[in-house]
C-alpha cells in the first residue's frame, strides 16, 4: 500500500511532471520565473493549493457530481458531472481565497512571503489540470491527496530550475530578436526534453 | 481610440498573445502535434475568447470590483461548458484527443486577461473584435507549429500522407524529436525570433551589456 502511493508520488513529481510533461500553468511558469526566490514562493504557493483543493474536488466528484452519487439524497438517476468545470474551479478560488485570509490572519510572514501570487493561482492551468487528471484516471480519495501534493512539488521544482537557469542566462549575449521570451522558451524545450529521460521509468 | 480594424488585426502580429503578451502557452504546446485537433482547439479558444468578452464587456458597469474575478470566471466557465459539450456532441474522437485541454480553456490566460483588461473598460461590440483578434493571433502560431510540427513528425497533415515514410517504402524519415512536446517551444521560441526579426520594435531591451575589454586595448 505504501509503496503505491510512493510509486504515484514519484510518478506526479518527475514522469508526469505537470510544467515539463504537459506543459500546465506555463503563463506563470514563463512570466514570473526571472528571479530564483519569488520562483521558489510560487511554487510552495501552487503545492499548498494543489495539496488542499485536490482531495476536495475528489469529495465533491465522487459524492455530489458523478453519475449515481446523489443516491444517498434519494437521486439515484441525476448525473452533475457536466457542472463539474464550473464546480471545480468555484472551489479552486474560494479556497485561494480562504487560504489568503488564514495565512493573514495566523501566518502572516508567508502571506507577506506568498504576496500577489495567491490570488493568481486560481488561473494556473496547473490546478485545475491536475484536478481533472485526477477525475479522469480516477483516483480514490487517499490517491489524489498524494497526486496533489506530488504535482504541485513537480511544478515547483520545474519553476526553480528553470528560474536558476534564467538567473545565470541574463548575464549572457543572446541574439537581439532571441532575447528575454525567445531564449526562455528554448531553455524551457532543453529542460523538458531532460526530464523526458525520466519517461521510460516504469514504477 | 482604436478603430475597429486595428482592435481586430493587431492581436495578429503586432500584440500577439502568445509571442508577446506571453499569454495561453500551455495549451499552444500540447494540442499542436496534429493539424486537426489543432484547427478545434483554435476554433474553441477564439469562440470562447469572443463571447465572453462580449458577456462581460455587456454587465462591466454592473460588476462590483471586488467580487470581478470571481464573475469573470464563471461566465468563462459555463462558456467553455457549452463548447465541451457540443464537442463531446459532434467531434467525439477528437474531443476524446484533446482530453482535458477543453476543460483548461477556462484557466487559458488569454481570456481571462483579454476580459480583464480589454472587455472591463471598452463597449461590447469592440471587445467581441478584440476577442476574436485575440483568438485569431493564438490561431495563427498555433497553426504554424502544427504546420511544421505534423508533417516533419509524421509525414503527414490532417491525417492525409504528404510526405511518403521510410517505413511505408517511401523516401522519407520521420523525425521523432517533433511528436515530442519540447520541440513546440524550440519552434515557438524561433517564431518569436522571426516575428522580432520582422517588427524589431518588440525586442526587448538587454538588462545587462558586458563592457567592451578596455584594459586590454590599452595594454597595446
Amino acid at each position: 500500500m505504501l509503496e503505491h502511493y510512493l510509486g504515484l508520488l514519484i510518478r506526479a513529481v518527475f514522469i508526469e511532471n505537470m510544467a515539463l510533461t504537459f506543459f500546465l500553468g506555463m503563463c506563470t511558469f514563463i512570466a514570473i520565473s526571472k528571479k530564483i526566490e519569488t520562483a521558489i514562493g510560487l511554487g510552495i504557493a501552487v503545492m499548498v493549493v494543489l495539496a488542499i483543493t485536490t482531495p476536495v474536488n475528489n469529495l465533491i466528484y465522487n459524492h455530489l457530481l458523478r453519475e449515481g452519487a446523489l443516491s444517498w439524497a434519494g437521486f439515484p438517476d441525476v448525473d452533475l458531472s457536466f457542472i463539474g468545470l464550473l464546480a471545480y474551479i468555484g472551489v479552486i478560488a474560494a479556497i485561494v481565497q480562504i487560504l489568503e485570509m488564514v495565512l493573514d490572519r495566523y501566518v502572516p510572514f508567508l502571506y507577506n512571503a506568498l504576496g500577489v501570487f495567491l490570488p493568481l493561482i486560481t488561473v494556473n492551468c496547473a490546478i485545475l489540470g491536475a484536478h481533472l487528471f485526477m477525475i479522469e484516471r480516477d483516483y480514490t480519495l487517499g490517491e489524489s491527496a498524494v497526486f496533489g501534493v506530488g504535482a504541485g512539488l513537480g511544478w515547483a521544482l520545474a519553476i526553480t530550475a528553470l528560474a536558476g537557469v534564467r538567473e545565470k542566462l541574463k548575464y549572457s549575449d543572446v541574439p537581439d530578436g532571441l532575447r528575454g521570451l525567445g531564449i526562455t522558451f528554448m531553455s524551457v524545450g532543453l529542460i523538458a526534453l531532460c526530464f523526458m529521460s525520466f519517461g521510460g521509468i516504469d514504477i | 481610440m482604436a478603430t475597429q480594424k486595428e482592435v481586430l488585426l493587431d492581436p495578429v502580429f503586432n500584440n500577439n498573445p502568445i509571442a508577446l503578451q506571453v499569454l495561453g502557452i500551455c495549451s499552444a504546446l500540447a494540442v499542436t502535434v496534429s493539424m486537426t485537433t489543432t484547427l478545434v482547439m483554435a476554433a474553441a479558444v477564439t469562440a470562447v475568447t469572443a463571447l465572453s468578452n462580449l458577456s462581460i464587456a455587456l454587465i462591466r458597469n454592473r460588476i462590483p470590483t471586488n467580487i470581478r474575478i470571481i464573475v469573470q470566471m464563471t461566465i468563462i466557465a459555463s462558456l467553455v461548458i457549452v463548447v465541451d459539450e457540443v464537442l463531446q456532441a459532434y467531434a467525439f474522437d477528437i474531443s476524446k484527443k484533446l482530453s482535458v485541454f477543453v476543460g483548461l480553456i477556462i484557466t487559458n490566460c488569454i481570456v481571462m486577461g483579454r476580459a480583464e483588461a480589454f472587455a472591463m473598460q471598452n463597449g461590447p461590440w469592440l471587445s467581441f473584435l478584440d476577442g476574436v483578434g485575440n483568438g485569431l493571433g493564438y490561431s495563427t502560431i498555433l497553426v504554424l507549429v502544427a504546420l511544421i510540427r505534423e508533417p516533419l513528425g509524421a509525414g503527414t497533415l490532417m491525417g492525409f500522407e504528404i510526405l511518403p515514410k521510410v517505413t511505408d517504402g517511401g523516401w522519407y524519415q520521420t523525425n521523432g524529436l517533433l511528436l515530442l512536446a519540447p520541440s513546440a517551444f524550440f519552434i515557438i521560441g524561433g517564431l518569436i525570433w522571426a516575428i522580432r526579426a520582422w517588427k524589431p520594435a518588440q525586442v526587448e531591451r538587454a538588462e545587462y551589456k558586458i563592457a567592451p575589454n578596455v584594459q586590454y586595448r590599452g595594454a597595446l
